[in-house]
């Protein structure tokens, strides 16, 4: 078995960040476990546009913004490890990998940094009745088989779901000559991005339906066409309004899962609203030394947020190694008030060494309201924001004097107070 | 004439209403609600634009190449760029930001690799 | 291509391809043909997986006289074939005084049946045994001889050693007509016709269908059609054993079962249809199936599922086995109506026909016959010494493909090079559990086909799912 100071689980964006973090603080026995044939992650399949704004001031692609930071791990010889799948983790950091080249592995990490990534929710997921056929995917699927491997999934598409990769997908599919006749979204808004919508539906014309659903599948072999229907407010089908589709192709996109099976085996503490680790304002999970970032601890809208927090959990690992002693930390637990979703961190250190970053997903629309983050009755953090909604994740920060100075007895409520 | 656009600002998405005279020249809007909204509108009525990102087919090989406008390109000739697009073929080793098609349908603008194949 | 044989065998389900391999013990030359793509395409792709008892069916039915010899057959038959099954119990279970008396009946049909070690236990037991189940659970038939099985496994097993010993395997071979003819039988194709001295009738759902075109004694099979949730194995140890409920007339209730492969199958519907091809879940049969599934597991999460699927059973109008040589067909032989207890029974009617066939064909022993099939590695089950053995003789199996489920590379190659090998992507899923996992083959099918397409040298965008028409990809895109 051989010592490694920091295993970072996946080469995607998240742990390419994490790599350069940790070095960057310092760490330098490093190494990268990717099972894929290349670093990168799902960037690879991103090959459209609007990455890197708030980190590079311009806008890549996503092989683009990879490379970035694929430069700087080979710049600062980071070593990694391709077409390495990691079987098993243990509360002992003990990992167990599997490889061509090396055969079966384990590595005793000093820390671990999970950067796996997250799944889509698939069709069984959902329960939505009907055949079983070919010609449904994810979106994520049917993006891999159009820009990696150059295949046309099929001509006539409807999309369920209006997260970022259906409607990206709608555009991608009209580009390579399908016909993407509609995209149909449950809720009576979109979770994906307004700049989406408009310049991967609108720019097409391709109707979007909200407040409506796929309710039944047909096609013994090939998908032959859908039913979809007009929900109400509880999400139940509304009689009278199905409507046949034909179609040849339905591509899911309803949802993004992470994937936590290897944090799981570790003993790593999950959340129910983000099912991502617990952690606290330095990534670390409930396993001392065990730190995620990424979309394997909460499912990020943009890839910029996703590195920063990454390198956050570099250097936090960096640290951790380089302490002698690691005693355990108490913390302050964060509660989620009125409006407030999957935050991130669920909890923080009565002393932090630095600024706090607190991600969140607002429950629902709301204008108007504004944004408070309080201890008792002191506020250590208030704005207000003209628009909120699920599909665009909560960014804010805290100070780390104030946290310090604010009553150790009482945890911290973030809440959205709704405008009057 | 008036046109109506979605706000791509924010997810407030305002529903902005421009008002075109007869030339299609702008003449004011409504219905945003800050001056990103202001600034969109006008430049989405007067002169549209998109960056374009691609797959262009490489000579002897499964795998496509991701390309992309190295600007945008007139939201117009979208589908012209696509077309054009279709008669190219590519030889490995492509670098990013390799010039894959020059001054792209007279657009002025062009064509970049946004991958490495070796 | 060769048509002549001593028998042929109509259909590739468990019960086709146990008769197969048990004929194939005899010195007989024999072809088994199958209409769908692949084996294993009906009703033992689809059902619950579960090694009855053998107390349900009437006494001195065939189904009783099989589900418990072909029960205790499950030992002996899964060590030949490494086919994985576990006695895990089963429990029937009233959950309420009204039903007891049920619970009662079941245990004397059950002692009239000859089924060992059957036990009535009271809530306390059932508690102490199932600390997960309804609450309100009152009596309880333990079934000590119950378990489980994977009935893809079986049916792929019963299949490759069939094959090593000689049969050969038609698929994407339905059979149009059955005639004498010179006093052979001419068995006729789309792609050929066949000649036999004798003709095993396991056409399942189908089974009428070839038996009414020589028999004057119609059969009649009534589709019914059942409709599941697959639970992930996150779930696996909510109950030990597969707890049913009381019985009713269309069948055995909805069950909560655990699965060789840890995840937990709740279900079947009971529903009547015409359609004998139909696949479809619906909302109604869905809801139905949840309904019944949490009154065994009242805490069962909403968002426990990673998939649905409907099964259809070959249900005889006569509720009754059709096993043995037709009255007025001789040397054509039934095994027609199989339903539940069918997938517990095949093993004991593949030995019972095999004997009557070589019986009346006055067939010798095969001097060699090998019984003996081993199963692809589970990489997924194995130790990590063990593991590391199979990457230096085979680097492929360090290659995860299906993450979920853990499956190799040299896993799927495998199931495609094997003996009735995989042919398309369900076919690798049947073989290798590829793609079954909770995310539903998201990641690993573009790969799964790539590795088709090489192994069996055709281009990618002509694989199937499964049937005809199934294709996943229409093409590339810049054709």
């Amino acid at each position: 078995m051989k010592n490694v100071d920091i295993v970072i689980i996946g080469g995607g964006p998240a742990g390419l960040a994490a790599a350069i973090g940790a070095y960057e603080a310092g760490a330098r026995d490093i190494l990268i476990l990717e099972r894929e044939n290349a670093l990168g992650g799902i960037l690879k399949q991103c090959i459209h546009n609007g990455f890197g704004l708030h980190t590079f001031k311009e806008e890549l692609t996503g092989p683009e913004y990879a490379q970035r930071f694929i430069d700087k791990v080979r710049e600062y010889n980071i070593p990694y490890q391709l077409d390495s799948m990691v079987l098993d983790i243990n509360a002992e950091k003990v990992i167990t990998c599997v490889s061509r080249e090396h055969g079966v592995q384990q590595f005793k990490a000093g820390a671990i940094i999970l950067c796996m990534g997250c799944r889509e929710r698939p069709r069984g997921a959902l329960g939505t009745p009907g055949e079983r056929c070919s010609g449904i995917f994810t979106a994520g699927t049917a993006q891999k088989l159009v820009n990696l491997e150059g295949y046309l999934p099929g001509k006539k598409v409807v999309i369920l779901g209006s997260g970022d990769i259906g409607l990206i997908m709608a555009r991608r599919m009209t580009f390579i000559g399908a016909e993407v006749l509609c995209c149909v979204e449950v809720m009576p808004f979109s979770g994906g991005l307004k700049r989406n919508i408009v310049q991967c539906l609108d720019d097409y014309n391709i109707p979007l339906y909200l407040s409506h659903t796929v309710i039944d599948i047909h096609g013994k072999d090939r998908l032959t066409g859908v039913t979809i229907a007009e929900v109400d407010s509880h999400m139940n089908p509304i009689a009278g309004t199905e409507q046949y589709i034909e179609c040849d192709t339905l591509l899911l996109s309803v949802g993004l899962l992470p994937e936590n099976e290897l944090s799981e085996m570790a003993g790593v503490k999950i959340s129910p609203n983000t099912s991502g680790a617990v952690v606290d304002e330095t990534l670390q999970t409930s396993v001392p030394g065990i730190f995620a970032a990424g979309n394997v601890l909460h499912v990020h809208d943009l890839v910029d947020f996703v590195s920063e927090e990454s390198e956050l959990a570099g250097k936090s690992a960096a640290n951790y190694v380089k302490q002698a002693q690691q005693g355990t930390v108490s913390h302050r637990q964060v509660v989620m008030g009125n409006g407030v979703n999957a935050i991130v961190p669920q909890q923080i250190s009565f002393t932090p060494d630095h600024d706090v970053h607190m991600m969140f997903r607002p429950r629902a629309v709301y204008k108007g309201a504004v944004i408070t983050a309080s201890v008792g009755e002191q506020t250590l953090y208030t704005k207000k924001a003209r628009i909120l909604a699920p599909g665009e994740m909560v960014n804010f920060t805290l100070k780390k004097d104030d946290l310090t100075a604010a009553n150790p007895d009482l945890p911290l409520t973030v809440e959205i107070k709704e405008a009057a | 004439m008036n046109k109506m656009l979605t706000c791509i600002g924010c997810p407030m998405g305002c529903q902005i209403e421009v008002e075109l005279d007869d030339n299609g020249n702008f003449v004011s809007s409504k219905g945003w609600s800050c001056n990103i909204g202001k600034r969109y509108a006008q430049e989405e009525v007067t002169a549209p634009v998109r960056t374009v990102t691609a797959l262009v087919e490489v000579e002897g090989r499964q795998e496509p190449l991701s390309v992309k406008t190295a600007n945008p390109i007139p939201k117009g000739k979208i589908f012209d760029c696509l077309a054009e697009l279709k008669k190219v073929k590519v030889h490995a080793p492509v670098a990013i930001g390799d010039v894959v098609v020059e001054n792209l349908c007279d657009t002025g603008i062009s064509l970049v690799a946004t991958k490495n194949i070796l | 291509m060769e048509t002549s044989y001593d028998v042929i065998v109509i259909g590739g389900g468990v019960v086709g391809c146990a008769v197969a391999r048990e004929l194939s013990a005899y010195d007989l030359k024999i072809a088994l043909l199958e209409k769908a793509t692949d084996i294993c395409a009906g009703q033992s792709r689809a059902n619950t997986a579960i090694i009855h008892g053998g107390y349900d069916a009437k006494p001195g039915t065939l189904k009783a006289y099989y589900n418990v010899k072909g029960n205790g057959m499950f030992d002996e038959i899964c060590g030949e074939l490494d086919v994985p099954h576990e006695w895990n119990t089963s429990l029937v279970v009233s959950f309420g005084p009204d039903e007891d008396p049920q619970i009662d009946e079941l245990y004397e049909r059950g002692l009239k049946n000859g089924v060992p070690g059957l036990e009535i236990i009271d809530h306390d037991e059932i508690m102490r045994r199932e600390p997960n189940i309804n609450p309100e659970a009152h009596r309880a038939l333990l079934v000590n001889n119950g378990g489980i099985v994977c009935p893809y496994e079986l049916t792929t097993a019963y299949a490759e050693n069939a094959s090593i010993n000689g049969v050969t395997f038609f698929r994407s071979t339905p059979v149009t007509n059955i005639f004498k003819e010179n006093g052979s039988w001419i068995v006729e194709t789309p792609s050929a016709r066949f000649s036999a001295k004798a003709v095993v009738n396991c056409a399942g759902i189908f089974s009428d269908e070839i038996h009414n075109m020589v028999s004057a004694d119609k059969l009649e099979i009534q589709a019914r059609k059942g409709e599941y949730y697959l639970v992930d194995k996150k779930y696996a140890s909510t109950f030990h054993a597969a707890i049913f409920q009381v019985p009713s007339a269309m069948g055995k209730g909805i069950l909560v079962a655990r699965t060789v492969d840890g995840t937990v199958l709740l279900g079947p519907t009971a529903e009547d249809i015409d359609d004998k091809t139909e696949k479809r879940t619906t909302a109604e049969g869905l809801a139905k199936a949840l309904a019944g599934a949490r009154r065994t597991w009242p805490n069962l999460p909403g968002r426990a599922f990673i998939t649905e699927f409907t099964g259809l059973r070959a249900h005889c109008t006569r509720n009754e086995f059709i096993i043995g040589e037709a009255a007025d067909a001789p040397l054509f032989f039934d095994a027609a109506g199989v339903e539940s207890p069918g997938l517990t029974s095949a093993p004991a009617i593949g030995k019972d026909l095999a004997k009557m066939v070589s019986e009346a064909l006055h067939a010798a022993p095969n001097a060699k016959f090998n019984p003996i099939r081993k199963g692809i590695p589970k990489f997924r089950e194995l130790s990590n010494e063990r593991r590391a053995e199979l990457i230096a003789q085979n680097p492929d199996f360090s290659k995860v493909i299906c993450r979920c489920e853990t499956v190799t590379e040299a896993e799927i190659r495998e199931a495609i090079r094997r003996p009735v090998g995989a042919v398309n992507v369900d076919g690798i899923k049947i073989r290798t559990r590829a793609g079954m996992g909770r995310c539903q083959a998201g990641f690993c099918t573009p790969r799964t086909l790539e590795i088709l397409s090489e192994e069996l040298g055709v281009p990618l965008e002509t694989l199937l799912k499964s049937e005809p028409g199934s294709r996943y990809v229409y093409g590339k895109i810049f054709d």
